[in-house]
């Protein structure tokens, strides 16, 4: 794969067809909007080393419940604008008076990102099976900008994770992530976690985290 | 024993300066990155005797709530001279020339800086100076641009500074304290590497022709700075990959 570190404003591509994520066009020619890894593909995409997570709508999160309005819990979800999760939204019919009965303030949610409008009110749901309370297992917290590498490619190094550590993982884009399963195994998939999010910018990871489990096993088996 | 009388200082000794620069020579630059656990992104630098930290925080929340904008981020930008920066204590806290540093130096950056990107939000950029030697807004601009990078903050480019002034009737770059205390002039400027200027100050006088050759050499200077700017970046980077081959040598 053919990668570079670039700063803003680097020249990348006199081809302004060529302009994917992060970079802009200027004369017909693509620059750099940020600071990490240009990825060369079809479209040239700058893959940032930082930030903060801003919410797109379709994004699964893990938000902490931080108010309680008249119909809408305001949900912390790592990120500079908070979610509002309106009662609506919420798989159950339930009364304005008994919102704290179900989702307490200091309350983990999986939830995902129904809309978010020009201003940045970002409306979130619970409706779907995947979605809702968090009762067991834990939540670490990792660099949004890692999470794509987490996932992988179509997906690869999740499922891989999922079935290596024999646990349950729900990955929120904005960084939290949430691991249910035995003790041992848990702590396995923690470490795991950090690795990668630790290399996340190196190649063949995929592979070196297949080595990393099969060498963590064998010492406990 | 500093000579107060003017025409008792010689700047120049053999043609080189007091510390031994040619008049076209920056003074040394260090630049580190990611020096602060705690800021999104941070940056020190060292440029002669100027030793400068940088941080930038967000795009986060507005405090206080009436300063948001709609449309876009706001820019916040705090320069900030530590009472022991200078020889003589310095009285701390903010006073009219670091309210007009903040101002201009905001002003030299917000025009690269995408905040459209997020509404209602703030960055802020804190510029501490540690230990002054004259040029340390530009130390500051240097290590804010630096520090916004860091951040992860989309911009359209870096933006470099570096000031030229004029002592003994010469133009010279960068200048340290004893040419801006004792010289004639002093003029920085801040731009990105395309050339275009952000920001331009002048303290003193310069005909046309030697404004025009102190812009250039500013100029210039912004040049080599902003290649050390972008060295000090990509070796951030290159430092983060080392660890992953030990792994792989262990495997």
């Amino acid at each position: 794969m053919d990668r570079k570190v670039v700063v803003p404003g680097d020249l990348l591509s006199d081809d302004a067809k060529r302009s994917g994520e992060g970079t802009f066009v200027k004369d017909g020619r693509v620059y750099s909007l940020l600071y990490g890894l240009a990825n060369y593909r079809d479209k040239i995409n700058v893959i940032p080393l930082a930030g903060k997570y801003i919410p797109a709508p379709g994004d699964n999160v893990i938000g902490v419940v931080k108010d309680i309005t008249f119909s809408n819990w305001i949900v912390d979800i790592n990120s500079p604008y908070d979610g509002l999760l309106h009662i609506s939204e919420f798989p159950k019919r339930i009364e304005s008076e008994e919102m704290s009965k179900y989702l307490r303030i200091g309350s983990s949610i999986m939830t995902r990102v129904k809309d978010v409008d020009p201003t940045m009110k970002v409306e979130l749901t619970l409706n779907d099976r995947k979605l809702g309370l968090i009762k067991t297992g834990q939540v670490v917290e990792i660099s949004h900008t890692r999470v794509p590498r987490l996932i992988g490619k179509g997906g690869s190094m999740i499922s891989m994770l999922k079935k290596e550590v024999n646990c349950n993982i729900f990955v929120g884009q904005n960084g939290r992530i949430w691991i249910n399963g035995g003790a041992e195994d848990m702590d396995l998939a923690l470490r795991t976690i950090t690795l990668i999010e630790k290399e996340a910018h190196t190649n063949g990871l995929t592979d070196r985290i297949v080595d990393f489990l099969k060498k963590e096993k064998g010492t406990r088996s | 024993m500093i000579a107060m009388d003017e025409n008792d200082i010689s700047f120049f000794k053999d043609g080189l300066r007091l510390d031994g620069r040619r008049a076209d020579q920056l003074r040394p630059v260090k630049i580190e990155v990611g020096v602060l656990a705690r800021a999104d992104g941070s940056c020190y630098i060292e440029m002669g005797g100027n030793k400068v930290i940088a941080a930038v925080y967000g795009p986060r929340e507005v405090h206080p709530r009436h300063l948001q904008e709609v449309t876009r981020a706001i820019v916040r930008y705090r320069y900030n001279m530590a009472s022991f920066s200078v020889e003589e204590r310095k009285r701390p806290g903010p006073d009219r020339r670091s309210y007009e540093l903040s101002k201009v130096s905001r002003e030299s950056l917000e025009p690269v800086i995408l905040t459209s990107y997020f509404p209602r939000s703030v960055i802020d950029v804190f510029v501490e100076v540690l230990q002054a030697d004259a040029g340390t807004r530009t130390a500051g601009i240097n290590a804010a641009a630096v520090a916004l990078a860091d951040a992860g903050i989309p911009m359209k480019s870096m933006i470099s500074s570096c000031a030229a002034g004029k002592v003994a009737d010469t133009i010279v770059l960068d200048p340290m304290k004893e040419e801006d205390n004792f010289g004639q002039a002093d003029l920085p400027i801040a731009m990105n590497p395309s050339g275009e200027i952000t920001l331009m100050q002048m303290d003193g006088g310069l005909s046309r022709e030697e404004f025009h050759q102190a812009v250039e050499m500013a100029m210039k200077g912004c040049r080599d700075i902003y290649e050390i700017q972008r060295k000090a970046l990509v070796e951030k980077y290159s430092q983060l990959e080392a660890p992953a081959e030990e792994v792989k040598a262990c495997e």
